[in-house]
C-alpha cells in the first residue's frame, strides 16, 4: 500500500484504453486489417501506458526524503527496488493484461486468439516494470525527469516488444510460438535477475 | 553542531549516515547503530499518521507505536491523513520515527524546523532521555535545545574545506 502511493495507475490504464480504442477510428472498420495490427497495437499501447507511471516509482520518495530513510534502514535496497517493481506491475501490468480481452474484441480478434496476446503480455510486462524501475532510479534525482526517463527506457524495451509482439502475432497466425515465448521469458528473467542490483547502486549514487 | 549556512553540516551528517562517500577518515560506528533524520520528513501524504508509523515500525521491527506516539505528542493525530497536517505536526511525525528505530546514534539535521516552543522543549527532553539511555546524538541546529549541560558544541567553521566547487555539468538533457 505504501509503495503504491495511490492514484496514478488508473491514469495509465485509461491511457491504454483510449489509445487502443482510437486505432479502429484511425484505420477504419476493416476487421481483417485491424486483427492484423492488433498484437502490435496492444503491445505498443501497453508499453506507452507502462511508461506513464514509471516516474512515480522513485521520484516521490526521493523528494520527501523516504529514500534516504530506506537506504539507511535494515532492509536491502535491492529488496526495495524489487518490491517497487512488483507493485508497479500489479498496478499497471496486471490491469493492462486484464483489459486486453475486451480491447481484443474491439480490434476484431477471434476469442481463441486473444489467449496468445494475454500470454505474451503476462510474460512480457514484468520486464517492462523492472526495466522501468531501473530507468526511474537513474532519473530519480532530476526535476522533470519524466521525459528523459522515456527516452532512456524506450530503447531498452525493444527486445521485450519484439519478442512479445512476435509471439502474439505468430500465435494468431497459427505458427508455433515456442521460440519467441521462450526468448520473451528469457528477457524477463534476465532483467529481474540483473536490474535490481543495478537500480540499487544507481540509487545510492543518486542520493549523494 | 553549529556553523553558518553552507559550511557542510548536512554533508557531514549524510556522510556519517552512509549516504555519501567519505573523502578521508574513518567512521568507527556500525551503520546499523545509526539513524538519520534529514530536512525532509519522509511522511506520505496519502496515508494516515498511524499507517505511516506502522510502515516504519514494521521495517525496523519495533513492537508498538502507541508509546512512541504518546512521547512525541501525536496521539490525537494518529487517524489524520498526513497530507492534512501542518508543517510542525508533520515534523513531529517525522521525529517520532526516531523512537521507532531503536538505534543508538541519532544524526539530526535541523530537527526543530517549524516546531513551536513547547514542541522544541518536549523534543529537548526526548533527546535527554535518549542520552540517559546510553544513546548519543549529533545535531545540526541554530537554536537552543536546552542541552547545555550535556552537549558539546562543535563549530564547523573551523573545519570548513577549502577545495573549490564542482565543475558545472552539461545541462542539455537535464
Amino acid at each position: 500500500m505504501l509503495f503504491g502511493q495511490g492514484g496514478g495507475f488508473g491514469l495509465s490504464l485509461a491511457f491504454f484504453f483510449i489509445l487502443v480504442v482510437f486505432f479502429p477510428f484511425a484505420i477504419g472498420p476493416n476487421l481483417d486489417l485491424l486483427s492484423k495490427v492488433a498484437p502490435g497495437t496492444l503491445w505498443v499501447g501497453a508499453l506507452l501506458a507502462c511508461l506513464l507511471s514509471l516516474e512515480r516509482i522513485f521520484a516521490l520518495d526521493f523528494e520527501d526524503g523516504t529514500l534516504d530513510l530506506l537506504v539507511t534502514s535494515p532492509i536491502p535496497l535491492e529488496g526495495v527496488v524489487i518490491s517497487k517493481a512488483i507493485v508497479h506491475w500489479l498496478t499497471t501490468g496486471l490491469p493492462l493484461v486484464l483489459l486486453t480481452p475486451f480491447l481484443g474484441v474491439l480490434l476484431g480478434l477471434q476469442n481463441s486468439n486473444v489467449i496468445f496476446l494475454i500470454i505474451s503480455l503476462i510474460l512480457g510486462t514484468p520486464a517492462l516494470s523492472i526495466i522501468g524501475a531501473f530507468g526511474a532510479a537513474l532519473t530519480a534525482g532530476m526535476k522533470r525527469g519524466g521525459l528523459l526517463l522515456s527516452i532512456l527506457v524506450l530503447p531498452f524495451y525493444i527486445p521485450t516488444l519484439i519478442f512479445g509482439a512476435e509471439a502474439a502475432r505468430r500465435g494468431i497466425e497459427g505458427f508455433e510460438t515456442q521460440t519467441s515465448i521462450l526468448l520473451l521469458l528469457g528477457v524477463s528473467l534476465l532483467s529481474w535477475a540483473i536490474l535490481p542490483f543495478a537500480a540499487a547502486s544507481v540509487l545510492r549514487i543518486n542520493l549523494r | 553542531m553549529r556553523g553558518p549556512n553552507g559550511v557542510g553540516k548536512t554533508t557531514l551528517l549524510r556522510a556519517l549516515a552512509g549516504l555519501q562517500p567519505v573523502e578521508a577518515g574513518t567512521i568507527k560506528c556500525s551503520l546499523e547503530d545509526i539513524c538519520y533524520s534529514g530536512h525532509a520528513d519522509g511522511v506520505k501524504p496519502t496515508l494516515t499518521v498511524q499507517e505511516n508509523l506502522e510502515f516504519w515500525a514494521n521495517i525496523f521491527g519495533s513492537p508498538s507505536i502507541s508509546e512512541v506516539a504518546e512521547k512525541f505528542m501525536i496521539n490525537n493525530l494518529l487517524n489524520t491523513k498526513a497530507g492534512n497536517l501542518s508543517a510542525g505536526q508533520k515534523r513531529r511525525v517525522g521525529l517520532a520515527r526516531l523512537g521507532l528505530m531503536g538505534r543508538q546514534v541519532w544524526l539530526l539535521d535541523e530537527p526543530t524546523v517549524s516546531l513551536d516552543e513547547t514542541s522544541v522543549k518536549i523534543f529537548g527532553n526526548i533527546i535527554k532521555d535518549h542520552l540517559s539511555e546510553d544513546g548519543c546524538a549529533l545535531i545540526a541546529t541554530h537554536i537552543d535545545l536546552g542541552l547545555e549541560n550535556s552537549a558539546q558544541i562543535i563549530d564547523l567553521l573551523k573545519f570548513q574545506s577549502s577545495s573549490g566547487k564542482l565543475s558545472s555539468s552539461n545541462e542539455a538533457f537535464l
